[in-house]
């Protein structure tokens, strides 16, 4: 069994990207659990044909404790058989979301949801805020991390930032990187920007996900591309991701970039400006006003 | 060990054994009192050093443990998991009339006992519902603290929102401790969020809260036992004897005190501070806020008790200072009588003492007038202001060990040969299997009172039945 793990800037569409390759991986033969990590519960919507399922936290709290619940309440089957489990957790602004993924992935564990699988996903939320997001990269958790990214300035500080959490993890619990998977947002030279960034990481771009309406129109209708256009080519882009990842042997210990050199290869690429431009760019204001 | 040098020497002997860097660190706590300096040479009120043994407890200990828990009519919450509320549970011998469970609450337990659930979505919700279950189940309780563990400040429950709602709701005080443990280097942060608690949610609406008997007139000579937590019953003498001298105490905070009485320390004309430490923060914002003057006093051993009567009378009128005068007079004899009857088995006994913030120098004079020397002797928790107070108790050449570790303390032991180590219950067993006599000076060892005139026959027969007793001849030490 392979523990993998998706992780991105929030709204790079981690879920949507997560739940279409593992629907292709999954018409592959593969056999899997999807474990969202993410208060918002929304990991498993595309599987399960539902808004969201009940969380295992939500009815831990409405039992009393996690004890109180088996597992068959909270572990439902989706689309190509593939199983699906919410962890859940507080309202925004209340408790420790944190602490509520180390208690439901606790849960699983010792009721054995882990047998007869080939991979288990986790899909976690946003970026690694606090130890308990940590949790999947952890000791015996999560070995594989694949991080969804674009082309834009903000996605790609969070991957550098999960590639240090990873990193962090990389000796005392063996997790790996898996690579980059650009969810494409038609920004300019995307895939030579992604790709740089990946060998700066020590890694690879494992796939270029290109842009198709066909995801929207799939997601309105609850349902994964493979299910709702298994024809379309966006099918065969998902199809081939899953390829890739049942057959990923480059897994790395990733080396996360500085601030500094983030911003560089960023200037190289023409995302962000260098000083000269931004002095100029000052000045250019300064000007302007001073005309008026 | 007779010559500073020596002293000095011996500090840098124990030190030896420690890394560079702890070393380094701890020197700076470890000194020799020296003639004419105006304080201990040591630092203080500083983070432990990690690997070392401390005595030291949290800022939830000093808030629950110290300041708010003796407030005999209110319940105090340990808010979050159990363990904290259960190993705390009646630990200090706050002694205080009423019926438990009725009317009183001193040595219950109330806990919210966090589950898991609590941590993931907030405790609030518990916080609410417990408030209300306290209600129904102790309806004559005054009010509630809500002192908070540590979880709760890691997951940000909103603690203060409850508050504001239950008190409304009940029309009682219910004042939300952000004492979590892991705020500050010891409890002292724990004494001083109390107080400021009392100053933030208390004070300013005192009138509101506070019930005068009818008929109730505020007089001349009104005022406040403040930072006198009842250890087994010690307030109650330093009430009567104050009594006696002709003034009228109308508060105790918070031993043996109630809810009503802290509000109504604002009607008081002087705060008299016992435990300077734990409560000078709320009588310096009484002077600023109320223009109440504050006082520090002492009532352990005579000599101290009509110094501290004396300066006390001195901020009141001539029939006060006559009454003093005659209530020092009156117990002299029995004084005496005590000093004559313990002395001679006690003079030139030696004792190294570690307390919290304030016994280590305040119980300094009492050795003395039964002729014990304190040779050494340091805090758990105290300030630099304690340290200086400290200067003018203890005599030159007396080692002073801040925050002292169990390594430090024995090691000073062996070679200091104490007759008495006069410490908390960390220390006892430690000590007595190297053969020493000890008392403890947190609880008093199950003993007291020892405050006032009463409380030091009480302490001379204890420190006589410690060091003299017929045991210590049949164990050797093992350097004897």
């Amino acid at each position: 069994m392979r523990q993998i793990a998706f992780y991105g800037k929030g709204g790079i569409g981690k879920s949507t990207t997560s739940q279409n390759t593992l629907a292709a991986m999954a018409e592959k033969g593969q056999r899997i659990m999807i474990v969202g990590c993410d208060p918002k519960a929304d990991s498993t919507r595309l599987m399960l044909h539902s808004k969201a399922q009940t969380t295992i936290l939500h009815l831990a709290a409405e039992r009393g404790a996690v004890e109180d619940l088996e597992l068959d309440e909270v572990l439902l089957t989706g689309y190509r058989g593939v199983k699906c489990v919410e962890s859940g957790g507080p309202e925004p602004g209340v408790g420790c979301a944190g602490r509520g993924i180390i208690t439901a992935i606790n849960f699983l564990e010792e009721e054995g949801a882990y047998e007869d699988l080939d991979f288990v996903s986790y899909d976690v939320l946003g970026d690694v805020v606090c130890g308990g997001f940590a949790m999947p990269i952890r000791e015996g958790k999560a070995q594989e991390i694949y991080i969804v990214v674009s082309g834009e300035m903000m996605a790609m500080y969070a991957a550098n930032n999960i590639a240090r959490g990873v990193l962090k993890y990389a000796h005392s619990g063996g997790v790996r990187l898996g690579g980059l998977i650009c969810n494409s947002r038609n920004t300019d030279r995307e895939i030579e920007l992604i790709e740089a960034l990946a060998a700066k990481l020590n890694t690879q771009m494992l796939h270029f996900v290109p842009r198709d309406n066909v995801v929207q129109h799939a997601e309105l209708r609850r349902m994964t591309v493979n299910e709702y256009a298994p024809n379309s080519n966006q099918a065969q882009e998902y199809a081939q991701l899953a390829d890739k990842i049942i057959n990923n042997k480059n897994l790395t210990i990733p080396t996360p970039i500085s601030m500094d050199e983030l911003e560089e290869l960023l200037i190289e690429f023409g995302i962000l400006d260098g000083d000269e431009e931004y002095q100029k760019a000052l000045e250019a204001d300064k000007l302007a006003t001073a005309a008026v | 060990m007779a010559t500073l040098e020596d002293k000095k020497a011996l500090i840098q002997e124990v030190l030896d054994a420690y890394p560079e860097k702890a070393a380094k660190l701890r020197s700076k706590h470890l000194d020799v009192k020296e003639e004419g300096a105006s304080d201990c040479g040591v630092k203080s009120n500083k983070k432990s050093v990690p690997g070392v043994m401390t005595t030291r407890g949290c800022a939830y200990a000093g808030a629950k443990g110290v300041v708010w828990g003796p407030v005999k009519d209110m319940i105090h919450l340990s808010h979050g998991p159990v363990g904290c509320g259960y190993y705390s549970w009646s630990g200090r011998r706050n002694y205080y009339i009423g019926t438990t469970g009725v009317d009183t609450f001193g040595t219950m337990q109330f806990t919210s006992d966090f589950q898991e659930r609590d941590i993931v979505f907030g405790g609030d919700k518990k916080l609410d519902k417990l408030i209300d279950e306290l209600e129904i189940l102790f309806p004559l309780s005054q009010g509630t603290t809500i002192e908070s563990e540590c979880p709760v400040g890691l997951i940000g429950d909103d603690i203060e929102a409850v508050a504001r709602k239950k008190a409304k709701e009940y029309g009682k005080p219910v004042v939300p401790v952000r004492c979590e443990g892991f705020r500050g280097v010891s409890q002292s942060l724990g004494h001083h969020i109390a107080n400021d608690t009392v100053r933030d949610w208390v004070l300013p609406k005192a009138d509101e809260y506070r019930k005068l008997p009818e008929g109730y007139e505020p007089g001349p000579y009104d005022v406040n036992i403040i930072g006198d937590y009842n250890i087994g019953g010690d307030a109650w003498p330093s009430r009567l004897l104050l009594e006696e001298i002709g003034l009228r105490v109308i508060c105790q905070f918070s031993g043996d005190g109630t809810f009503n009485e802290v509000v109504m320390t604002p009607l008081a004309k002087l705060n008299l501070i016992h435990c300077y430490r734990s409560m000078n923060y709320i009588c310096r914002f009484m002077e600023e806020k109320y223009g109440i003057g504050w006082l520090e006093y002492n009532f352990f051993g005579p000599t101290q008790i009509a110094k501290s009567l004396r300066k006390i009378a001195a901020q009141f009128d001539e029939t006060i200072q006559a009454k003093a005068e005659e209530v020092i007079a009156k117990y002299q004899p029995r004084m005496d009588a005590i000093v004559e009857k313990y002395r001679p088995r006690l003079e030139g006994k030696k004792v190294m003492m570690m307390v919290g913030g304030l016994r280590p120098r305040h119980v300094v004079p009492a050795f003395k007038d039964l002729g014990m020397d304190v040779i050494g002797t340091g805090y758990e928790f105290g300030h630099g202001d304690d340290y200086k107070r400290t200067a003018e108790y203890v005599d030159d050449g007396t080692i002073i060990y801040d925050d002292v570790s169990g390594y430090e303390f024995e090691e000073f032991a062996k070679q200091l040969k104490p007759d008495l180590i006069a410490s908390g219950i960390k220390e006892k067993y430690v000590f007595q299997k190297m053969a020493l006599p000890f008392r403890q000076m947190h609880s008093w060892d199950y003993s007291g009172p020892y405050h006032g005139y009463d409380g030091f026959e009480v302490f001379a027969r204890d420190m006589d039945l410690a060091i003299n007793n017929p045991t210590w001849s049949l164990i050797k030490a093992p350097w004897a």
